[in-house]
């Protein structure tokens, strides 16, 4: 378990770009927070370092730990309300909370993440088109300033740093303890569908067909077939399986009464084995529809059994990339992404494809919005891969998109002004005593443009 | 379902126990300095389904009210259990050998304390004839070494009282646990650099849980410690005391 592991590494989960803080700092209760005053550096708040790029970083500042900050507050069962200081991650709150009958409103593909890291994120996941950002569901929660000040933050209360602190990246102050409302589900499983697709209309066909019924949907692409295979891929959909009614509640985390060969390859993330892998894995599933009854934890969170994955990528690590772009009008600002990046041939394998929804998200720096979203990593070979990054980005400029803070080490400003167009109403809230690497990268951006 | 008394009930070790009985649907009366961090802690076991969780803030040094303190425990849960003595300081091994009075205050909290406690509870427990006592030592009192004999010959002392305890308990059906955890990552121990050899609190708890229920005698935690310790205790003193241990 991550959890077991002591000696904790403060980078990012793309290890890259290399930080080297003055200090790391740890918060221990909610009531005792560091003292301000006798620090001489910036700080920015760290959970388990889920983040691919620098804006969990806080390069030559300080990294306030907040794991430990990880208590239970008030759990209504009947309601499905939860009050948890912000440290705890979302894999001992599902620990917690399925056996009572309720899951995570949103959940990204990662459960070793923390709820405080969940809101700074504004994360997203496969029921983005039903159920909007995670920053929907979060009720209140409390902010501690630099100042000393301990904020009750909710749409109602200090109404706009609540805005600000929901995809704010940690820059607006501590989120010691949040509450947020949960999903009913009557078992620990998901009813799922994989439906092989050949192409990119028919991905969207599928998403069409699917987006009333299910409210999990994601597709797996394989971007380095050209020609005739261009665009194939393997569509996913879901509902939180009902069992029958004599099933009781204790069984709900009983182990599956059918198994389903689900588990992705996590250790063929390698350009050399990247298209006989693309092959294989499209070509497993024979048939055209395959469905099953999964437990919750290979549905939502595939990559969790191979620890520490990211090190596959060895020391130079790696960057994500993920951006969102309007489709409606034209299908061809993705396709021109997903080409580029096919010629290319520095991708991963496999690009995780989903359409966003219309559900709006209360955090200013919010980045879902509708459209289509695609994610996937990139080896670190340096300029050649920061070149094709920064021409995937132009294409998203053009049309109109956004890139995903979270995911990003390389984005300029434009890119990040273009994304974010209210971003100086939240640079209003950020704590004076505040930073990242992330956010110093796009002020340095800033002036050079300026 | 038990009902425990925890005695530094808002340490991370004892806090991670105290989570496995508040599962059970237990009953815990936590006692500790700060009332501020046992609220938290509380709040925490009762969400996770603790039938009963009172708060008692207690100076442990202050020996003449340990007798107040048991009693408001047994009358806050109508009866007692278990007890669990989960408190204690990790002084500077060099302040204790530069000043007494530090090294006496070590030994006041994380010996004599813990002697006044076991005795009155042991007393309980005895004319109950029934219950758990369990206390956290260390694996740092199986032998004395340079680093940081103080605290051992304080757990060292612990342990044995202990032992003692155990001895004169069986016939009464009263189980004394000793716990003897080895380098763990609590707020304890933040000034020290962390090796892998170093556990997490959670399992540290777990085993306290496990030995606990089971009754055991002495649980070290993780149980490789077992072997490591009986490594380090066969080593013959000549050559020893030449190692920088």
């Amino acid at each position: 378990m991550h959890s077991a592991n002591v000696t904790k590494r403060y980078e990012s989960w793309g290890r890259y770009p290399k930080p080297e803080h003055a200090a790391v700092e740890h918060m221990r209760w909610c009531h005792d927070p560091p003292d301000f005053a006798t620090l001489d550096h910036t700080v920015l708040p760290f959970g388990y370092g889920r983040s691919y790029g620098d804006s969990c970083l806080n390069n030559g500042g300080i990294l306030l730990d907040i794991t430990e900050l990880r208590r239970l507050i008030d759990f209504d069962a009947e309601k499905g309300i939860i009050r948890c200081e912000a440290g705890i991650t979302l894999a001992e709150l599902l620990d917690f909370i399925v056996p009572h009958g309720w899951f995570l409103p949103v959940t990204p593909g990662t459960k070793f993440i923390s709820i405080g890291g969940a809101i700074a994120n504004d994360v997203h996941g496969k029921n983005h088109h039903v159920d909007g950002t995670f920053g929907c569901h979060v009720t209140q929660f409390e902010l501690l300033r630099s100042s000393g000040e301990h904020l009750i933050c909710s749409p109602q209360e200090n109404s706009e740093l609540y805005r600000a602190t929901i995809g704010g990246l940690g820059l607006t102050g501590i989120i010691t303890w949040a509450e947020f409302t949960l999903k009913p589900i009557l078992s620990a499983y998901v009813d799922m569908e994989r439906i092989r697709f050949g192409n990119l209309e028919e991905f969207f066909a599928l998403a069409d067909e699917s987006a009333e019924d299910y409210i999990y949907t994601v597709g797996w692409l394989d971007c380095l077939s050209q020609g005739k295979n261009f665009g194939r891929g393997l569509y996913t959909r879901g509902n939180h399986h009902d069992p029958p009614l004599d099933a009781v509640i204790n069984d709900i985390q009983a182990k599956p009464k059918i198994t389903l060969p689900i588990d992705f390859p996590n250790f063929a993330i390698n350009t050399l084995t990247v298209k006989a892998f693309n092959e294989v894995y499209y070509r497993s599933q024979l048939s055209k529809i395959i469905r099953g009854v999964v437990h919750y934890d290979p549905f939502f969170y595939p990559l969790d059994v191979a620890n520490d994955w990211n090190r596959l990528y060895g020391k130079r690590g790696f960057m994500q990339y993920q951006c969102v772009v309007p489709y409606k009008d034209s299908l061809e600002p993705i396709k021109e992404i997903i080409r580029r990046i096919g010629v290319s041939g520095q991708g991963s394998p496999l690009v995780v494809f989903k359409i966003f929804g219309d559900v709006e998200s209360p955090g200013m720096l919010s980045f879902p919005r509708p459209g289509v979203t695609l994610a996937l990593d990139f080896p670190n070979n340096g300029q050649r891969t920061l070149t094709l990054l920064e021409d995937l980005d132009r294409i998203v400029r053009e049309s109109g998109g956004a890139k995903y803070p979270a995911k990003d080490a390389h984005m300029s400003f434009e890119s990040f002004e273009i994304s974010y167009p209210n971003w100086q109403e939240f640079a209003q809230h950020i704590d004076p005593m505040f930073s990242s690497s992330f956010w110093r990268r796009m002020m340095a951006g800033r002036e050079q443009i300026c | 379902m038990l009902k425990i008394l925890v005695v530094g009930g808002s340490s991370a070790i004892a806090h991670e126990a105290a989570r496995h009985f508040a599962a059970d649907g237990g009953s815990l009366f936590l006692v500790d300095i700060d009332a501020e961090k046992l609220d938290a802690v509380a709040a925490d076991l009762r969400t996770r389904g603790a039938a009963k969780v009172e708060t008692h803030v207690l100076d442990v040094t202050a020996i003449d009210q340990h007798q107040a303190m048991l009693d408001a425990a047994i009358a806050s849960l109508d009866g007692l259990d278990a007890v669990l003595i989960a408190y204690g300081t990790l002084g500077k091994q060099e302040e204790s050998q530069a000043d007494v009075s530090v090294a006496l205050r070590e030994m006041n909290i994380n010996l004599i304390s813990v002697i006044a406690l076991l005795t009155i509870v042991a007393n309980h427990f005895e004319a109950q004839k029934r219950g758990c006592i369990a206390a956290i030592s260390s694996v740092a009192g199986d032998r004395g070494r340079q680093s940081n004999y103080v605290y051992g010959t304080a757990k060292a002392g612990v342990s044995a009282f202990m032992q003692g305890l155990r001895n004169r308990l069986a016939k009464s059906g009263v189980s004394v646990v000793t716990i003897k955890p080895g380098m763990v990552d609590t707020p304890m121990t933040a000034h020290m650099k962390k090796t892998p050899l170093f556990s997490k609190p959670h399992v540290v708890g777990k085993a306290i849980y496990d030995g606990m229920r089971q009754g055991r005698g002495v649980v070290y935690a993780p149980w490789y410690w077992r072997f490591v310790m009986l490594i380090i205790r066969n080593i013959p003193e000549p050559i020893f005391k030449r190692m920088s241990l």
